[in-house]
């Protein structure tokens, strides 16, 4: 309290002790800059959505971008489509969910229902999150060395496959471990006390209650691996005509298409290449949705 | 169908911690046991060794003998699914399977074993249903998610549930805890009817509770901190509640202690 | 204590080792069983049995999956070994200090990573230090600022930047941004040339630099970072906050009081996953960094090429182990640089316990 009377200072002791202007201040320095940082990440998701829309839309738009392929179409001729790697996109993708599915939720169930606490779990666990770190690049070159440089096989879309099982495994092991984990005790305990073995437990009681969030788990792992341009580029070539066998022979695919377009420097390939890129955006969307939809459907509901 | 449980000498560890030291009773076909005692004190922990439950929790062991009509549940040759198969559970928060029907809730146990024709699991839920005092009021929506019943149905599920398997034994882990006073009623007259055909056995926190749906009464408590749980006595629920031999008794049920 | 029961494995159902016995007993009756076991009088002992295999069987896949995962990093590291050691004993420069890259022809090989290196460590560092404060930012403010209702979709926007396949953020960089930035790249080659990293570059083309691509990669590993630090900062006790917020705490001093020190090691961890995403990078560096036959001066103004992104390059065109080889080489560095990253990010949040 000051002795010398203060004119400024209202004569009642304020009810609330109020702050200093420089922790106020402070405080409203930290806040602003902190949603700064929340705008400026929007500014290149905005912007490179802008991108693509913009110089991608007009091609997409055509009818026969979507049932025709570029068989027989010279790199400045307009026309044609992306049929074929939107065909090769699916098909890598499809065989590597495939692949990946099981194996990623088998894994979890290790870590969750058996392997809890012991050594090699840890282990596993720990290899699950190196995993999750192989650069695409890195799982690529493994394949190639094993697929093609010993066994000698020769580049193929299931050589693709198997890389992005590399990269699609450890996001699922991830996602199902999380959702396995979050079933209750109650029910495993509920099952076992009806005299059910543990591996029914875990297929008909655990399993269906953690499947919305699995399922989810999943459609979003698988499209994100979609999308990974690394692997197409050095284990299969590109071909502008449609290729349903997964062994043999060159496939496109969406990224792949996009390289290739890339070094087509006429309007032809810059339509090409955004129409690419925008529909690639566009089948990760619809996946995305698509796990939206599954968790709702098959989510346990109580009405 | 009903049949005697008999302990001897159960000691029960949780990897280097003594939880229940040396328990032997005995409970008789066709009646209620009711466990009381202190939290902490292993009631429910002995409750769990008698259908080889406390297996799933690990580093879980027990020591000594838990014979069901004279065969040792523990035995090298026996199978722990198959002792849980004849010996039911309740457990203290109703767990029905979200992603399952009222009906298919109730022939759950059936079904997972895989042995019974569509009519015949309807019939089994239906006996069951009406075993646990509510087929009444979920009949006409057996198709519907069994989560969607109240805490007290959702209980009286559960208990349909374990009796769907026909169970020789039905063990109850404080099956009221998480029920309205109106629900807790439901179930205790539920335990009075089962008890003509299962033998049970009822870990209960209230006394009352224990007074009357009991025959008999096991009360187990802690010597200290830290020491492993015992029986300290059990006996006929009557003598229990008026005139128990032990101290330690009396002061538990006189709500001076604990 | 006659007879004693020890559980077999922590996972609680103990296997009998006799399980088998019941079935097959009379046929094998010296298959381990004490002779003295009568028959168990079980009445479901078949189906017992039964279950004990499917018990066994799931329980071995589950396992053998754990194992195979063990098993293949353990394999991706000796493969790429296998590969890499026969153009490594031809090779006629020193594999780590040389500058230059020539795997092309099997017969002459002459390769060496340290450009390789260098360049992907500037740019993943300068990444770094773009994506760092700004993960940072962006993960308080969708903690601890941003009102509960707005907070989720908010995260969402930033998680949508994890979907963007990177072979659009290249394209997006090399055509878009690095145009628009290009005045600021001028200004500071400029103005501050005389420091080393913003001296004149390598290359001819406008953008094509690792100051684009190190932009472009802090936009791409900005949603790691922030996803990891959220989650960790979210995991803030709730007594603690209150503890903070009843003592009279701003908002802020509230974040600097408990939130930060709780979620510090989270976010630490996370700025490492996210170099670890960042030096593995492929195809956006492809794209954006233009090749150059001269030497990384190290100025962020250079061209020049990553590991990856001169995998990338070259692969395709291979059409021999030794000179695919030379290149596994090179990505074998890499997986070991990314392994580290990654083991260490893992150390860090682990050894903290606030665990993401």
């Amino acid at each position: 309290m000051s002795t010398s009377v203060d004119l400024d200072k209202s004569a009642v002791e304020p009810t609330f002790v109020g702050i200093s202007g420089g922790r106020r201040a402070r405080n409203a320095l930290a806040t602003g800059l902190m949603t700064l940082a929340f705008l400026i990440a929007l500014v290149p998701l905005v912007w490179v959505v802008w991108t693509v829309v913009s110089k991608g839309l007009a091609p997409v738009l055509t009818g026969h971008w979507w049932s025709e392929s570029l068989n027989g179409l010279l790199a400045r001729q307009q026309g044609g489509g992306a049929y074929h790697a939107i065909v090769g996109t699916l098909l890598q993708g499809l065989v590597c969910a495939v692949l990946a599915t099981p194996i990623g939720i088998m894994v979890a169930i290790y870590l969750v229902e058996y392997g809890a606490g012991t050594r090699l779990a840890r282990a596993t666990t720990f290899m699950v999150d190196i995993l999750t770190g192989v650069p695409s690049i890195v799982a690529a070159l493994f394949v190639y060395a094993v697929w093609i440089s010993i066994f000698g096989l020769p580049r193929s879309a299931f050589a693709v496959s198997l890389a992005l099982v590399l990269l699609m495994v450890p996001v699922v092991v991830r996602s199902t471990e999380e959702m396995l984990r979050i079933v209750p005790d109650d029910l495993r305990e509920a099952a076992y006390a009806l005299g059910v073995p543990k591996w029914k437990t875990i297929v008909k009681v655990v399993i269906p209650t953690a499947l919305s969030g699995m399922l989810t788990g999943i459609v979003l792992a698988l499209a994100r691996v979609m999308g990974e341009t690394a692997p197409v580029l050095i284990l299969v070539a590109y071909a502008p005509f449609i290729n349903f066998d997964i062994f043999q022979g060159n496939m496109a695919s969406l990224p792949l298409l996009m390289t290739v377009e890339r070094s087509n420097p006429t309007d032809a390939g810059a339509d090409r290449l955004w129409g690419a890129a925008i529909t690639l955006i566009l089948i990760i969307t619809l996946f995305q949705l698509l796990a939206a939809f599954l968790s709702k459907v098959t989510a346990p509901k109580t009405k | 169908m009903a049949k005697r449980l008999d302990l001897k000498d159960v000691n029960i560890f949780y990897g280097r911690f003594h939880a229940v030291d040396n328990v032997t009773l005995s409970v008789a076909p066709r009646s209620v046991t009711a466990f009381i005692g202190p939290s902490g004190c292993g009631k429910s922990t002995v409750l769990r060794t008698l259908n080889r439950m406390h297996e799933v929790i690990p580093g879980a062991r027990v020591e000594g003998e838990v014979l069901l009509d004279g065969e040792n549940i523990y035995g090298s040759s026996v199978d722990p699914v198959g002792v849980r198969r004849t010996i039911g559970m309740v457990f203290q928060r109703p767990n029905p399977f979200p992603t399952m029907s009222i009906r298919d809730n109730v022939v759950a146990g059936l079904k997972l074993q895989g042995r019974k024709s569509r009519k015949e699991l309807d019939e089994v839920a239906e006996r069951a249903l009406r075993g646990a005092n509510l087929w009444n009021e979920v009949k006409d929506r057996l198709t519907k998610p069994g989560g969607g019943l109240s805490g007290g149905q959702q209980q009286r599920l559960c208990i349909a549930r374990a009796i769907a398997v026909q169970p020789d034994v039905l063990l109850m882990d404080e099956p009221c805890s998480a029920l309205d006073p109106i629900s807790t009623l439901a179930i205790e007259d539920l335990i009075a009817e089962l008890k003509t055909e299962y033998t049970i056995v009822i870990v209960t926190h209230n006394m009352q509770q224990a007074a009357r749906v009991s025959d008999q009464t096991a009360f187990f408590n802690l010597r200290a901190t830290g020491e492993p749980g015992r029986l300290v006595e059990i006996d006929d629920t009557p003598k229990m509640f008026s005139n128990p031999t032990q101290q330690a008794t009396e002061d538990y049920i006189s709500g001076r202690f604990g | 204590m006659s007879d004693p029961t020890v559980t077999g494995g922590p996972t609680g159902i103990g296997e009998p080792a006799d399980r088998w016995g019941s079935s097959v007993s009379a046929a094998v009756p010296e298959a381990g069983i004490p002779a003295t076991e009568p028959p168990p009088p079980d009445q479901g002992s078949i189906g017992a049995t039964f279950v004990q295999r499917g018990d066994r069987i799931f329980r071995f896949l589950a396992t053998g999956s754990g194992v195979f995962i063990v098993a293949l990093i353990g394999a991706i590291g000796l493969f790429l070994l296998i590969q890499a050691v026969p153009p490594l004993l031809q090779n006629h420069a020193n594999f780590l200090t040389s500058r230059q890259f020539e795997a092309g022809d099997p017969n002459n090989l002459s390769f060496g990573i340290l450009d390789l290196l260098l360049v992907t460590v500037e740019v993943s560092v300068f990444a770094l230090v773009l994506a760092m404060p700004l993960g940072l930012g962006i993960a308080l403010f969708l903690t601890q600022y941003a009102p509960a209702r707005v907070a989720r979709p908010f995260g969402y926007l930033v998680d949508l930047l994890a979907a963007v396949p990177s072979i659009i953020f290249g394209l997006w960089g090399l055509f878009v941004l690095a145009p628009a930035i290009q005045p600021f790249a001028v200004w500071l080659e400029t103005h501050l040339g005389w420091f080393f990293l913003f001296s004149p570059g390598n290359v001819g083309i406008a953008g094509a630099t690792v100051f684009t691509a190190g932009i472009v990669l802090a936009v791409m590993i900005l949603p790691i970072i922030t996803a990891i630090s959220r989650e960790v900062f979210a995991r803030t006790p709730r007594a603690h906050i209150e503890a903070a917020l009843a003592l009279g705490a701003t908002k802020w001093e509230v974040v600097r009081m408990t939130v930060w020190p709780f979620g510090r090691a989270g976010y630490v961890s996370a700025s490492m996953l996210g170099l670890g995403r960042a030096l593995g990078e492929t195809i956006a560096l492809t794209i954006i960094l233009a090749a150059t036959p001269r030497i990384f001066t190290g100025s962020l103004f250079d061209g020049g090429a990553t590991f990856a992104s001169k995998i990338a390059l070259s692969f395709a065109e291979l059409n021999n182990n030794l000179s695919a080889g030379a290149f596994i080489a090179a990505g074998l560095v890499l997986f070991v640089l990314t392994f580290l990253v990654n083991a260490a990010a893992r150390w860090v949040i682990n050894r903290s316990g606030a665990k993401a």
